[in-house]
């Protein structure tokens, strides 16, 4: 039989690095085959070759059994390849529909297709509003629609890339019960993900990755988490043990925060209530747009408009700080986007320190100290084995993975006494996720209060002590870490929590 | 068929060579415009670039175009660096010069002036283009207005003000109905400092500006928080720094350097009001901040540039007979060969199989 896909000797070399050195791969028809990889280890240029976006330097590849040069995503998508990339190509200020549209021919009925993207969103439980402008959808939501573009063509291929990040566990079900359709019905697909379980519950086939080659190819459903991710990066992640811990004082409280979304597609804040006491990690769970960013922006200080006393630090009322206020009253804040909002992708790494590090000795006299924030960016990139060739290293020339652990080393050597932190690892490899939420709990031990918002389920349940649910723009009651369970939490991501039930076992808990 | 493919690590020595490159082609472009026309391609050229400076005389008349050029342009790297498009620099100047010489005016009845009173006229310029300026903040602060729409339409409203003044209020009585106001006597004017020569007081101010402007964007956090809210206006946001500082502080920085640049012009060269005070300083200023890269220093050569353009086309039209036009056409090629240098800096050109 013929495959679907076959690569031989695939390299593609970049000024710096070899990404891909000479790669093999068969892609059967009906296969979900899964490529596992550390950030780096070449998958996604991988991908782009396969999509066209990146042209091989050598090797070949077939389609179908015939050889074929792919040379645009056009004739990809011509051949029957889609792809979801794990970095949206989505315009800001289109809506979904005309974002949509772009990739289709030019006399497309838009409303057929707003219709048909209605449907399609629909049939995958992906609940999506064609009409809005992408600048306003969370980075969840602009998932979903890559991946609802992607299904519309009904490919012969599909490509993943992690797509599994901002469903519920319901959700996630849902789409693997979509994807083995899918591959029933004789459409290969290609995921790529760092979720050990994920891609043992679902995939036939896996080829992993390291460093630009490929190490090994085997069955995943055959292998355990832990040999999985030794093959990936070598050695296993160290495992965070979980142990009841007595929290201390209140550091962060939140009463009664209301706040009116800043625009139309906005989620309103209603009626949030939490204390995060010293000594504590609390997970906030839940489907991203629900909430979330706004949640985060009002606490951080970004989006200033809260009242005063409904967010109280360390009894201090801030609702109407900005964040260079709130931080120096000891907050830090981990956001979502890495590039342009946690770090200027054009500054170098040490003056990228400035963001947060505002103090006597950063600055003199209003002048910069450069040597104080070279130190600073060197010790962090040492400590927390940031991979980069110094302090001198412009943010954007830095891996995610890399960046995030720079982002977070750079908050926690602020000592905090309260840190915010949103998707710590979303995008992440496995060894550097293992390192990020070390640090975390290493704070947490060291005495400060954490707020984890997170869109993986496992993640949250590995570090926190209590969780809470965000939906619809409410948040759940907490629920002690040990008391929760994925269905439950699962069930509360839709909003169906039971308010008096469980403020009552938590009180019988507390 | 060529096509533009993006350079995986856009070289850093290319985007400080880029601005030669442009001046390069504009001095081939200038060949070609110079045989089209059935001159000379050698003696046009040397009249743009020799003649201007071929003796003392000759740089400090350069001296004296580079320092209104040099003293806008360092206000608008600053803006430009904040992502605040003040392109109504040359409104400002007008205002400036408007302000300073109605002082100036005010105060000179044929005699006295000195150190002091020049230094409060020049002030006087500084608060009229910071005010000039301070519409246009306001109104992007508190109405969203469009700055590069807004300041844009108030250089002519500016110039329709000077023109006004220059032909009522601040008209010479015994000036013969000419549109200008009296000159200023000589306690009032910027001190030569090369004797013999036109060269002014505003060439030393337009180089401190520079030096300072360096200090400011590249070693303080003041000027710091403000590149961060030009690149990345949400890590602005993240790090708590205000966009609303970023602008103002901006805006009212480059328009206190366009008022000096117009009151040292009332005060330096001119020494009168009237109905034109710059030829369009405002606005070839936009072009040295680019080609100097936006960096208080770099502007300092290019500058140098626009000035000789300056010259070079007075020059032309006396002793080659070029048409007046000469200089804008140059600014103009000038502008588009740096746009064209810097493509290809991030991008390169292929050959599509």
């Amino acid at each position: 039989m013929d495959t679907r896909l076959t690569l031989r000797r695939i390299t593609k070399a970049y000024p710096s690095v070899v990404a891909n050195d000479s790669i093999d791969l068969d892609v059967l028809p009906g296969e979900i085959h899964s490529i596992l990889g550390e950030n780096g280890a070449g998958k996604s240029t991988l991908m782009k070759i396969i999509y066209g976006s990146v042209k091989p330097d050598a090797g070949q590849v077939f389609w179908n059994g015939r050889e074929v040069s792919i040379a645009n995503p056009a004739e990809a998508r011509k051949l029957g390849i889609a792809m979801v990339f794990q970095h949206f190509s989505l315009f800001d200020t289109l809506t979904v529909t005309e974002n949509i549209a772009l990739g289709l021919p030019k006399d497309t009925d838009l409303h057929a297709l707003s219709r048909r993207i209605r449907e399609t969103a629909h049939e995958y439980g992906l609940a999506l509003e064609p009409e809005r402008h992408v600048h306003t959808l969370s980075v969840g939501e602009c998932q979903r629609v890559e991946i609802v573009r992607a299904l519309l063509a009904k490919p012969q291929l599909l490509i993943l890339d992690e797509p599994t990040s901002v469903l519920t566990p319901q959700a996630v079900e849902k789409l693997f019960h979509t994807l083995r359709k899918l591959a029933s019905e004789g459409c290969s697909i290609l995921y790529i993900s760092h979720k050990l379980d994920e891609i043992r519950a679902l995939c036939h086939r896996c080829t992993v990755m390291r460093g630009g080659k490929v190490t090994g190819i085997c069955d995943p459903t055959e292998e355990s988490a832990a040999s999985l991710s030794r093959m990936m990066i070598g050695s296993e992640p160290p495992a965070i043990k979980a142990a009841e811990r007595l929290p201390g004082e209140t550091m962060l409280s939140l009463r009664d925060l209301w706040l009116e979304k800043s625009h139309p597609f906005g989620t309103t804040l209603e009626e949030i209530n939490l204390d995060l006491h010293a000594g504590e990690i609390v997970g906030v769970a839940g489907v991203s747009g629900n909430g979330q960013q706004e949640l985060l922006a009002a606490l951080s200080g970004e989006d200033p408009r809260a009242q005063p006393e409904a967010i109280m630090l360390n009894g201090e009322a801030i609702g109407r700080m900005n964040a260079a206020r709130r931080r120096k009253r000891g907050l830090g804040f981990v956001p979502e986007e890495r590039l342009g909002r946690g770090a200027v992708p054009d500054l170098s790494l040490a003056q990228n320190i400035l963001l947060s590090h505002q103090n006597k000795t950063t600055i003199r006299q209003g002048m910069i100290s450069f040597g104080a924030i070279q130190e600073i960016a060197a010790s962090i990139i040492s400590r927390f084995k940031v991979k980069a060739p110094g302090p001198q290293a412009t943010a954007g020339s830095l891996s995610g993975g890399n960046l995030q652990k720079y982002i977070v080393g750079r908050e926690v050597m602020r000592d905090p006494k309260v840190l915010i932190v949103a998707q710590p690892t979303w995008g992440v490899d496995v060894g550097a996720a293992a390192q990020i939420r070390a640090e975390l709990v290493a704070l947490r031990d060291a005495g400060c209060a954490l707020l984890v918002v997170s869109e993986e389920l496992d993640e949250l349940f590995e570090i926190s002590d209590r969780l809470v649910v965000m939906a619809k723009g409410k948040l759940s009651p907490p629920i002690k870490r040990s008391h929760a369970t994925v269905d439950l939490i699962g069930q509360w991501m839709s909003g169906l929590w039971d308010s008096k039930g469980t403020t009552s076992q938590e009180a019988v808990h507390a | 068929m060529l096509k533009l493919e993006k350079r995986p690590s856009p070289s850093a020595l290319m985007a400080w060579l880029s601005p030669v490159f442009a001046v390069l082609l504009t001095v081939v472009c200038g060949v070609i415009l110079f045989v089209a026309l059935g001159k000379n391609p050698v003696t046009g050229l040397a009249v743009f670039f020799l003649e201007p400076i071929k003796d003392l005389q000759g740089w400090s008349e350069v001296g004296v175009k580079v320092a209104p050029l040099l003293l806008i342009a360092v206000g608008l790297a600053i803006c430009f660096r904040a992502n605040v498009f003040n392109i109504g620099a040359e409104g400002q100047l007008v205002v400036g010069a408007i302000t300073g010489g109605a002082v100036g005016l005010y105060f000179d009845h044929g005699e006295g002036g000195g150190a002091l009173m020049i230094t409060l006229v020049l002030l006087a310029g500084m608060a009229g283009g910071m005010a000039w300026a301070a519409i246009t903040a306001f109104l992007r602060d508190r109405f969203n207005a469009n700055e590069i729409l807004v300041s844009l339409m108030l250089v002519y409203v500016a110039q329709l003000l000077l023109s006004l003044l220059v032909h009522g209020p601040l008209r010479d009585p015994e000036g013969f109905n000419f549109p200008q106001s009296r000159m200023l006597s000589d306690g009032f004017l910027l001190p030569n400092i090369v004797n013999g020569t036109r060269l002014h007081l505003g060439f030393v101010m337009a180089m401190v500006a520079s030096a300072l402007g360096w200090l400011f964007l590249s070693r303080s956090f003041a000027g710091y928080r403000l590149q961060v809210g030009g690149m990345a206006p949400a890590a602005a946001r993240y790090a708590g720094f205000s966009s609303r500082k970023a602008l103002w502080t901006s805006m009212l920085t480059c328009g206190a350097l366009a008022g000096v640049a117009g009151v040292a012009e009332v005060l330096g060269p001119i020494g009168q009001l009237t109905p034109s005070v710059s030829p369009g300083y405002g606005f070839a200023a936009i072009i040295v901040a680019y080609v100097g890269r936006l960096h208080p220093v770099g502007v300092v050569f290019s500058s140098f540039i626009m000035a000789l353009f300056y010259i070079g086309g007075e020059l032309s039209q006396s002793r080659l007979g070029m048409p007046n036009a000469i200089t804008g056409v140059f600014q103009g090629i000038l502008l588009f060969s740096l746009l064209a240098c810097d493509v290809l800096i991030h991008y390169q050109l292929k050959l599509r199989k």
